[in-house]
């Protein structure tokens, strides 16, 4: 089965084709990035503008490049939510129509079930259950995976989310937007010179909280000399205090559940430090850890692709409504309580 | 020549089918339920028809001005099924559709009698949508010899106090006249004794208009249908703040 996916959630517009037992055929994306980055964060008008733009262009190479006719194309899967409204309707409305035009089923995916899916993509990929984490500029979630469809929430952040915290920092560090993957390489030429907080490890749960530690680190800021030193000294150090609170949290999660398994995924798994310290822990525990590769930690359709091709084959699809729904908890998708 | 036609830039979400100059419509005034709708609707007309989609000619859609969401839905299905058919796409102005309905409506001699319009000010409008923000979309239209509507100078985004118009009498048409009547009538100093303030634009006009524009080789790829917003400038960027 052939399955065009399509992913336009939030500032990219990507599009893929999966194939059930060849896997990824191809993929193709347009990030907003550049754009955005102009006006100091994501403007939602703008990423509806942009995607309505590149989104039928990008599916029409992608088609070309696959050698694939229409014929050969088996159903459709968009993401749905949750994301910014307009730029989720571009991408939903799209997908229905041209399911619609083709006759051919259309399936809509939640954005969060893509990333923690998206190891699936690689060569090795993990078997079920497993302890996902989902680390990305909107989300920061634990989630107990027992199979495609059947998630458990045990934690997540209760304010800013893990990639928030880190362009918020950066932010107030004064290296721009989006300053997420700056802030980690300054901090490679810097050493923590205090001991950061590592927010709600000091008492039970597998909840996040990362906003005290941004007012933390903005007061350190300003009680320095803001010399780039300092500023490099305070990247590490928050840095490092990110790290170890999710390091902590995941072995807390991993333990709690007796699982052995754990997958990274989001925006944020691309972090060197985080990666390199979530592998440490996982060797400790004689846990194995899975990421997806570079390119699709970030928001992409082989994610989106590969989510909706498992759900068409266990016959899911939408009627002719267009679905979209920015606030769409992932619990929701559980149809068990086990 | 059949043409599909989607409309979803106000309120109003409807489709049309245009057959050889006969028209079928479906219309619904349902704020926010376009994403509900439009593809049922385009779907009931097709079987109808017993039309598969790779058997028309063409599509066209409203691309605006109006809500900037609504014109992307538009945009989109249109996209969609031009991608998935392989169809040239007319886009056709909002303002257009609404002008296309007035004049269509009131030469109509019976109706326009019992409404008491003067025939002179059935071949003019000056059409108005609220644009929200204190402003409104602008364009003024005039029925050509074949009785479709066609733009004078250009469309805008304006205030009601600035909007530019040609030296001719006409009527005021769409629901920018409700909110800035007195504004308007202001400024158009004597130009308009007729109103009409609760048109909404219907995807049987842009069918119309569309089926027009294909004949006279407007229509484009995919790639180039876009949305007309006018509103152009959405935020600021940090080096203009």
């Amino acid at each position: 089965m052939y399955v065009l996916g399509i992913e336009t959630s939030c500032d990219e517009t990507a599009v893929a084709i999966y194939h059930s037992e060849q896997g990824l055929i191809n993929h193709n994306l347009h990030s907003q990035v550049d754009m955005h980055s102009e006006y100091g964060g994501v403007v939602p008008e703008l990423a509806s503008r942009d995607h309505i733009r590149k989104l039928a262009p990008l599916i029409k190479q992608l088609m070309q490049e696959s050698r694939l006719s229409s014929a050969d194309i088996n159903g459709i899967a968009y993401t749905a939510g949750p994301g910014l409204m307009g730029a989720l309707l571009v991408g939903a409305t799209t997908a229905r129509s041209l399911a619609w035009a083709w006759k051919i089923p259309a399936v809509a995916v939640h954005h969060m079930e893509g990333h923690l899916l998206a190891p699936m993509l690689e060569e090795n990929p993990p078997e079920f259950p497993f302890v996902a984490l989902l680390i990305s500029g909107g989300h920061t979630l634990l989630i107990q995976v027992k199979g495609i469809g059947r998630y458990q929430l045990l934690g997540e952040s209760l304010d800013d989310a893990a990639g928030e915290a880190f362009d918020k920092t950066a932010k107030m560090l004064g290296l721009g937007y989006p300053g997420g993957p700056k802030l980690s390489a300054l901090a490679e030429h810097g050493t923590p010179q205090i001991k950061f907080p590592r927010p709600m490890t000091d008492r039970p749960g597998l909840d996040f909280s990362f906003s005290g530690l941004k007012t933390f680190t903005l007061n350190t800021f300003n009680a320095s000399k803001k010399t780039e030193q300092d500023q490099a000294d305070i990247a590490a150090g928050f840095q490092q205090a990110v790290a170890e609170t999710l390091s902590i949290k995941c072995k807390r999660a991993l333990q709690q559940t007796g699982l052995k398994r754990l997958v990274v995924a989001g925006g944020v798994s691309a972090n060197k430090q985080i990666r390199a310290a979530l592998t440490e822990m996982t060797a400790k525990e004689q846990a194995q850890i899975y990421f997806p590769r570079l390119e699709f930690c970030t928001d992409n359709g082989a994610m989106i692709a590969y989510a909706g091709c498992q759900r068409l084959m266990a016959g899911q699809q939408q009627g002719l409504e267009i679905f979209a729904r920015p606030r769409w908890p992932i619990s929701e998708l559980s149809q068990t309580t086990d | 020549m059949k043409l599909l036609a989607v409309e979803t830039s106000t309120e109003a979400c409807s489709a049309a089918l245009i057959i050889d100059g006969v028209v079928s419509e479906r219309f619904e005034l349902a704020p926010k339920e376009h994403t509900r709708l439009i593809l049922p609707m385009i779907d009931e007309l097709m079987s109808a028809a017993g039309l598969k989609p790779q058997q028309l000619d063409a599509l066209a859609f409203s691309c605006g001005p109006g809500s900037f969401t609504g014109v992307r839905i538009a945009t989109a299905v249109i996209q969609g099924i031009a991608l998935g058919a392989d169809l040239p796409i007319v886009p056709v102005s909002t303002l257009a559709a609404i002008a296309q309905d007035f004049f269509d409506k009131n030469n109509d001699k019976p109706l326009r009698e019992s409404l008491k319009i003067a025939p002179t000010n059935c071949n003019l409008a000056f059409t108005a949508m609220d644009a929200r923000m204190g402003e409104i979309f602008w364009g003024v239209y005039q029925r050509n010899e074949q009785g479709f509507a066609e733009l004078i100078g250009k469309e805008s985004v304006t205030t009601a106090v600035d909007v530019e118009f040609p030296d001719l009498i006409g009527a005021g048409v769409g629901s920018g006249w409700g909110v800035y009547h007195d504004e308007l009538m202001a400024r158009l100093a004597g130009r308009v004794s007729y109103c009409e303030i609760d048109n909404l634009p219907r995807a049987g006009a842009i069918a119309i208009l569309g089926a027009q524009g294909f004949k006279q080789g407007l229509a484009v790829t995919v790639e180039q249908a876009m949305p007309v917003y006018l509103r152009d400038k959405v935020a600021k960027k940090e080096s203009e703040r």
